[in-house]
């Protein structure tokens, strides 16, 4: 199509909804026929507002939606801070704030809401805060830094998350709200009860009928609040959080039909008063009605991709279900939660010690369910909140969905095919299902992947967890987690059961746990699980059996049956000296030589008889093995960071040293690499690595969970701005929880998606040590390098282990006659051998995760 | 050493306990690489040396455990099985390397005649 016939989509805001439908429109296709100008106010691309409160702990990038800067079609331009001033349906142009005109076709406002402040006087003082943009929790964190004590007005659902937030800061927090009870709009007075108990065991002070007359003004600033006929409460900072207006304005400047309650009033297909212009999201009035929820702006984004194509989508109303994400409370609401049905009727639970309350909505027969509240546990809201969406009908005791398990409670219920399982990108038990049985996905992570259930506020994860379990069974394929036909099993067990038995021999633990004499499969397992639990040298008698070739012999066996040698070169850093020697030995042994892709240098074609002569060599220059044979840490690589580089901000050899000798021989279920950054720029390519970390102005951002190789995932950020010591901290305990739990064979990234919760799950573990074990994992990893001895050096020691490097048994120095080599660009190679080689095994490219 | 006897020539490769247990080691016997193994019920294994799927003389590298009942050594390599009493390669029914008489005499292990001809190496 020659361009002046492509149509222009303007889209006004960058937010969450604006984001997906640029999403939606590149993938089905739109950007074909249109070139779409995207305008937002804010200086980045949209992140996860849902998420705002973890800004806190991971910082504005891990936010990011969009993470890339850009997307990836040439036809969608991204203009950020950049506001849309006005517009005009009779010209149909927009006016931005640098003064540009464009011209447009159709125009897309996503404008979102802004959050409502009461207009009582003082109100806009030094120190009065909202809660919605990045850049008002950076105001607020470096108010805060100043501040003793902190209160927020409004008791709903962003309220309470925000008074959670203040006092994370270490802010002594109120919450002051109006109603009589906390989130009046999602829960019954029992259930408010109930959570204003575990509001305040998290050290929060609630006020409710409490109505702000005043903002107190002290010096020119905000002090706190006067109430309506009750003491004043004192504060140094104050967050608005009394509801959100949806922003309208420029629909209404552009004399767009509103609705009564604000908002641009849109019909079903989304589309406004004037039949060029939409409204998507939070600043849209479905037949009169904004929706203060990212799950019904995604529908609408996706009904005006699809009114744009052509088709008939449709929006017909949402599912206002909620489910509170603060730390240490469950709280969630879901349907009829009021029970305003005709002739409902409601069961209820409580149990005032836990701090339980839980209510159903049933219908007059007692057949559906309608709606419920969770207060305190909230674990069967992934479950009941579908039934109600799909009416399936309620089995014969329906008190045993909230009963708790153990007196009658924890009934299964079979989903319907069509009930939505994941709210917030609608998605269906049935498309779960096709991902599996379709699709070829064998994990909830590879069904977020392909369908996003779960990928926004993740309440659905437990669901397609057990869906995609409840699938394999059906087909008779138990997902069968044994290691191998020895143990039934998993890696974790094993470990688990290592550890708590105290085995410290193979026959040990296959004669109370397995069957067999053991394989290539499960013996190196239980190698390596021994290696992290004795820190023994890999080649006692007691372990060597057990090891695969290369671990066997502490070199990497090549196709011809020779090895290869890499010696440690802690952060790619390495003295002309050093380079020397590896060159000697390299030209002595006539060994081919080449730069690795992991900042070292690797020496081809060694025998096996000669393996010991050139370590010695190498370990008495200084070098020592770089276990490019074993599952363990490989490289920490490095950029040269502050010491050369004009950007650097940190020394970041120094660190990518430091780590990799602090890791170096660390047994682990899979490789493990790291790398180091000195500044944003990355040419470490940390963020490739199981660990990355990357300088900033202040310290360390820590990233993990990331691998090259055949599916590439770039590592995420676990927490920002580090100083060096809680740096170590978390990676102590981050690589021990991971040696740990880890499957056989699996790296960190489909290790962090496996953990329900994935990467919320791990900062829990690692940076708030939920479960306790922090001082533990740190202790074991403290005994790793404390335990640490160079594998070579050993070995060359001890004339045993020595013992095993010989061509054969009975004549040590006569070569291999099936080893022979050619010269290729002047260095020795393989021979080529006649015919194919059979491949053990193969590895599927790109697959997903 | 060779020494010949009623059934043939026997070489002694090595002392028994050269072999660990659940290990192997390579041996060259009249010219020919030979895997020796040892197994966990004290039994003795000699097969060719050479991996027919990869083509390298790697076996006696291999890790040593069971199939079901048989007793197998993986390759190092591409970790095929190969049945340590008939050579034969469980995941390749086409694939099957030589035996070897095998026999310890004395605490020495010593290798007798292939069972089989010694395939094109
Ligand atoms: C030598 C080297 C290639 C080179 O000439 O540059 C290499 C060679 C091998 N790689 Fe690699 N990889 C080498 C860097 C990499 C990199 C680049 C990096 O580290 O930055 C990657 C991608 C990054 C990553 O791992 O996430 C890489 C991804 C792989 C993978 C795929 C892993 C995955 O998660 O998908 C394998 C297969 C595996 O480990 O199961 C692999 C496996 C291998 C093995 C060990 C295969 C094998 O068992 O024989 C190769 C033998 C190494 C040897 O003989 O020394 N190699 N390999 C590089 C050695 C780096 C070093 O100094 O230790
Ligand atoms: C702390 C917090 C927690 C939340 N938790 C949840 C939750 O658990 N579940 C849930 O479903 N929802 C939650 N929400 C609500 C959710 O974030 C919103 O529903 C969602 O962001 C709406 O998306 P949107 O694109 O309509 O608006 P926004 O994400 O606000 O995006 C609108 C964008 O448009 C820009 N803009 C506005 N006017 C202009 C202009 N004239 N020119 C250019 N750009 C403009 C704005 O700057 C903004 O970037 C939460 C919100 C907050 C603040
Ligand atoms: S990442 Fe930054 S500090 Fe390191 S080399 Fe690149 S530009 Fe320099
Ligand atoms: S329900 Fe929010 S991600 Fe699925």
């Amino acid at each position: 199509m020659s361009p002046h016939l492509r149509k222009r989509l303007v889209v006004v805001g960058h937010g969450m909804v604006g984001h997906r439908f640029v999403q939606a429109a590149v993938e089905r296709g739109l950007t074909e026929t249109h070139d779409v100008v995207v305008v937002g106010e804010e200086p980045r691309p949209a992140y996860d507002r849902v998420a705002l409160t973890s800004f806190f702990e991971v910082g504005a990038e891990a936010l990011s939606l969009l993470p890339e800067g850009a997307y990836d079609d040439p036809r969608v331009e991204l203009r950020l801070g950049t506001a849309v001033e006005g517009f005009d349906p009779e010209t149909r142009t927009v006016l931005l704030s640098d003064g540009e005109v464009l011209t447009y076709d159709d125009l897309v406002l996503a404008t979102g809401a802004a959050p409502f402040v009461p207009p009582v006087p003082g109100h806009d003082l030094p120190g009065c805060f909202v809660y919605r943009t990045i850049e008002d929790l950076e105001a607020i964190r470096a108010a805060a830094a100043g501040a003793s004590t902190g209160v927020v007005v409004g008791g709903g659902l962003l309220g309470l998350e925000a008074a959670k937030a203040l006092a994370d800061l270490g802010l002594e927090t109120s919450v002051v709200e109006m109603a009589p009870r906390l989130m009046a709009v999602q829960v019954d007075d029992a259930g408010g009860a109930t959570l204003r108990r575990h509001v305040e065991g998290l050290g929060l002070i609630v006020h409710t009928e409490a109505r702000t007359t005043a903002v107190v003004e002290r010096d020119g600033r905000a002090a706190g609040l006067s109430l309506d006929g009750r003491d004043d409460v004192a504060a140094d900072l104050i967050v608005f959080s009394a509801g959100i207006r949806p922003r309208d304005g420029l629909a209404r400047a552009a004399g767009l039909d509103l609705a009564e309650r604000g908002g641009v009033l849109v019909d079903e297909r989304c589309r406004t008063s004037d039949p060029h212009v939409w409204a998507v999201g939070e600043c849209a009035a479905p037949a009169g009605r904004m929706y203060g929820l990212v799950a019904p702006g995604y529908a609408m984004a996706e009904v005006v991709v699809d009114a744009l194509l052509g088709g008939p989508g449709e929006f017909t109303g949402a599912d206002l279900s909620t489910k509170l994400k603060l730390m240490g409370v469950d709280v969630a609401s879901f349907g009829d939660a009021f029970a305003t049905t005709q002739g409902a009727l409601e069961l209820v639970y409580a149990d005032a010690v836990a701090g339980v309350y839980k209510k159903l909505v049933v219908s007059a027969d007692g057949t559906r369910l309608l709606g419920g509240v969770l207060v305190g546990d909230a674990s069967a809201y992934g479950v009941l909140r579908p039934m109600v969406a799909s009416g399936i009908a309620l089995p014969d005791n329906p008190e045993e969905l909230i009963l708790p398990v153990g007196r009658g409670g924890g009934a299964d219920l079979a989903l319907p095919d069509d009930a939505q399982v994941c709210s917030c990108n609608d998605v269906t038990k049935q498309q779960v299902t096709d991902a599996v049985a379709g699709g070829g996905c064998d994990s909830p992570a590879c069904v977020q992947a392909c369908t996003r259930a779960g990928s926004t506020c993740g309440s659905c994860k437990p669901v397609v967890k057990r869906i995609v379990e409840e699938w394999f069974e059906a087909q008779g394929r138990v997902v069968d987690r044994s290691l191998c036909e020895h143990f039934p099993l998993t890696r974790q067990e094993l470990f688990d059961v290592v550890a708590v038995h105290g085995h410290t021999t193979f026959d040990q633990v296959v004669a109370a746990h397995g069957t067999g004499r053991g394989c290539d499969v499960c013996k190196p397992t239980i190698a390596s699980i021994l290696a992290s639990q004795l820190d023994r040298h890999v080649l006692e008698p007691a372990t060597r059996t057990l090891q695969d070739t290369n671990d066997a012999y502490l070199a990497n066996i090549q196709r011809n049956g020779t090895y290869s040698v890499v010696p440690r070169i802690p952060g790619g850093e390495v003295t002309p000296e050093g380079l020397i020697v590896i060159g000697e030995v390299a030209r002595d042994f006539g060994l081919y030589t080449k730069i690795t892709g992991g900042q070292r240098i690797d020496l081809f074609g060694a025998r096996m008889e000669e393996l010991p002569a050139i370590w010695r060599r190498l370990v008495d220059a200084g070098f020592e093995s770089g276990h490019a044979y074993g599952k363990s840490l490989r490289t920490v690589k490095s950029c040269v960071g502050s010491t050369w580089c004009r950007y650097g901000v940190q020394d970041s050899v120094q660190l990518a040293i430091d780590l990799e000798l602090r890791y170096r021989g660390l047994r682990s279920p899979h490789k493990l690499k790291g790398g180091v950054s000195g500044c944003a720029r990355e040419c470490a390519e940390a963020r490739g690595k199981d660990f990355g970390v990357i300088a900033t102005e202040r310290g360390w951002n820590l990233y993990v969970g990331g691998n090259g190789g055949a599916t590439p995932v770039h590592a995420r950020l676990l927490a920002g701005d580090l100083d060096t010591p809680t740096l170590v901290r978390y990676l102590d305990r981050f690589l021990m929880y991971y040696v740990r739990t880890a499957d056989r064979l699996q790296r960190t990234a489909p290790w962090v998606d496996s953990l329900d919760g994935g990467l919320d799950r791990v900062r829990a573990v690692v940076v708030d040590d939920v479960l306790g074990l922090g001082g533990e994992l740190e202790a074991a990893m403290a005994r790793h390098v404390e335990g640490y001895a160079d594998e070579w050096r050993a070995t060359l020691d001890d004339p045993d282990k020595l013992r095993r490097f010989v061509s054969f048994v009975n004549a040590p120095d006569v070569p291999d006659p099936h080893i022979s080599f050619r010269e290729e660009r002047d260095q020795q190679v393989p021979a080529e051998v006649a015919g194919p080689v059979v491949l053990g095994t193969t590895i599927p490219v790109g697959a997903p995760r | 050493m060779s020494t010949t006897t009623g059934s043939g020539v026997w070489t002694t490769v090595c002392p028994l306990d050269a072999v660990d247990v659940e290990g192997g080691v390579a041996a060259l016997v009249e010219g020919a690489a030979v895997a020796i193994f040892r197994t966990h019920d004290g039994n003795v294994y000699a097969i060719s040396n050479y991996d027919p799927c990869c083509r390298a003389s790697v076996l006696a590298r291999g890790i040593v455990g069971t199939r079901g009942e048989i007793p197998v050594v993986a390759s190092p390599m591409h970790k095929q099985a190969f049945d340590l009493r008939t050579g034969q390669c469980l995941d390749d029914a086409a694939v099957r390397v030589t035996t070897y008489d095998v026999r310890v005499v004395d605490q020495q292990v010593q290798v007798g005649r292939p069972r089989e001809p010694v395939e094109g190496t």
